[in-house]
């Protein structure tokens, strides 16, 4: 594999894990628990969703193969797609949402803080725009992670149950394979390494504080970054696709 | 019998588009605790860069004039034109009054 297969397998899986979770909040509009958060749920939601648009541009630049951001987006298969698998699990209660949710911003909050030194010219402009939306999701999850923790009796039994449930699939996120050691190389993608210890020392700081315990490490969930995943995402792509497999080239 | 009101308390929504113009009034929102108040104002608020800066307020803290107050409030003023600064030279060159 040489850095520009690499480079576009980077860009892909970055962008199909902010498209994958941006579809599963988008889910949640008009489905919100409340009008407030309804409208935050779906601004989350566009905004990984305009991250993964750029990101898609970029991966067909890199590829230069004449595909465009949503040839990427629509018409792959599921077996195409890094998306991590937390990721692509379902809504659940709202406790399952925001639990998702928290591990993945805070994960993306340091990823994309990293990114900002990456030597590649586009991926630092996209983390410096990125980076400034996900502050403020880690910062909306955060409060509701506190909220329901030390809420009430039931709000701290379901979010306990959504983190022990997701628990599983938080190991998949720090896993690295030939796409990051080329680029590590290169000087163009962080070390999830170094990522990982930032991120376990904020989620135990902010569990302990919501007083919600946090998991032992176990069998930890693999898989999406050989393309394999859940039952879930098969779903996600069929509604996603429908329209362009279906007509295909539909035009608005 | 009222039905009893179970949502969270109410809070008004003060936003000022730029630095230095008064907050005006854009609505209000439900949420638990003023942190709450305070990103629940952002999220349907400030979506299309209406603001920089945003205060909420609980309602309950909000003290209005009674509507029935109106002819004993406001009336008087109605016929004291020279309140308004209209009476007067402009300057010539004075252009930013």
């Amino acid at each position: 594999m040489d850095t520009k297969e690499a480079l576009f397998k980077y860009c892909l899986r970055l962008a199909d894990n902010n498209l994958v979770l941006g579809h599963r909040l988008s889910e949640l509009c008009s489905n919100g628990p409340i009008l407030e958060e309804d409208i935050a749920t779906t601004n989350i939601a566009l905004d990984l969703i305009g991250q993964a648009r750029h990101l898609y541009q970029y991966a067909a630049e890199v590829e230069g193969k004449g595909r465009t951001e949503d040839d990427l987006a629509y018409k792959r298969a599921e077996r195409e797609f890094y998306n991590t698998l937390l990721s692509e699990q379902p809504n659940g209660d709202f406790a399952v949402t925001i639990a998702r949710q928290f591990f993945i911003d805070v994960f993306d909050y340091y990823f994309y803080k990293e990114l900002l030194n990456s030597k590649d010219e586009r991926l630092k402009e996209l983390a410096a725009r990125a980076i400034k939306e996900v502050t403020y999701h880690l910062r909306h999850s955060t409060q509701w992670i506190l909220r329901l923790g030390d809420g009430t009796e039931e709000s701290h039994k379901r979010l306990q149950t959504a983190v022990d449930g997701l628990w599983m699939y938080t190991g998949e996120l720090f896993e690295m394979n030939e796409v990051d050691e080329i680029l590590i190389k290169e000087g163009i993608a962080p070390n999830l390494n170094d990522i990982k210890t930032k991120w376990e020392s904020k989620v135990s700081e902010v569990l302990a504080e919501s007083t919600i315990t946090k998991p032992e490490d176990g069998w930890m969930q693999t898989g999406s970054r050989k393309g394999m995943h859940s039952e879930h995402l098969g779903y996600i792509l069929a509604e996603m696709q429908y329209l362009q497999r279906a007509y295909p080239d539909a035009q608005w | 019998m009222s039905k009893q009101d179970n949502q969270w308390p109410l809070w008004e929504v003060f936003i000022q588009s730029k630095t230095g113009l008064p907050y005006k009034h854009a609505g209000s929102v439900h949420a638990p605790d003023k942190e709450m108040a305070l990103q629940n104002a952002r999220d349907v608020y400030t979506r299309r860069s209406e603001g920089t800066s945003i205060w909420v307020v609980l309602s309950d803290n909000i003290v209005a004039s009674n509507p029935d107050d109106q002819e004993a409030f406001f009336d008087p003023a109605n016929d004291k034109v020279y309140r308004h600064p209209t009476f007067y030279v402009m300057p010539e060159g004075a252009k930013h009054i």
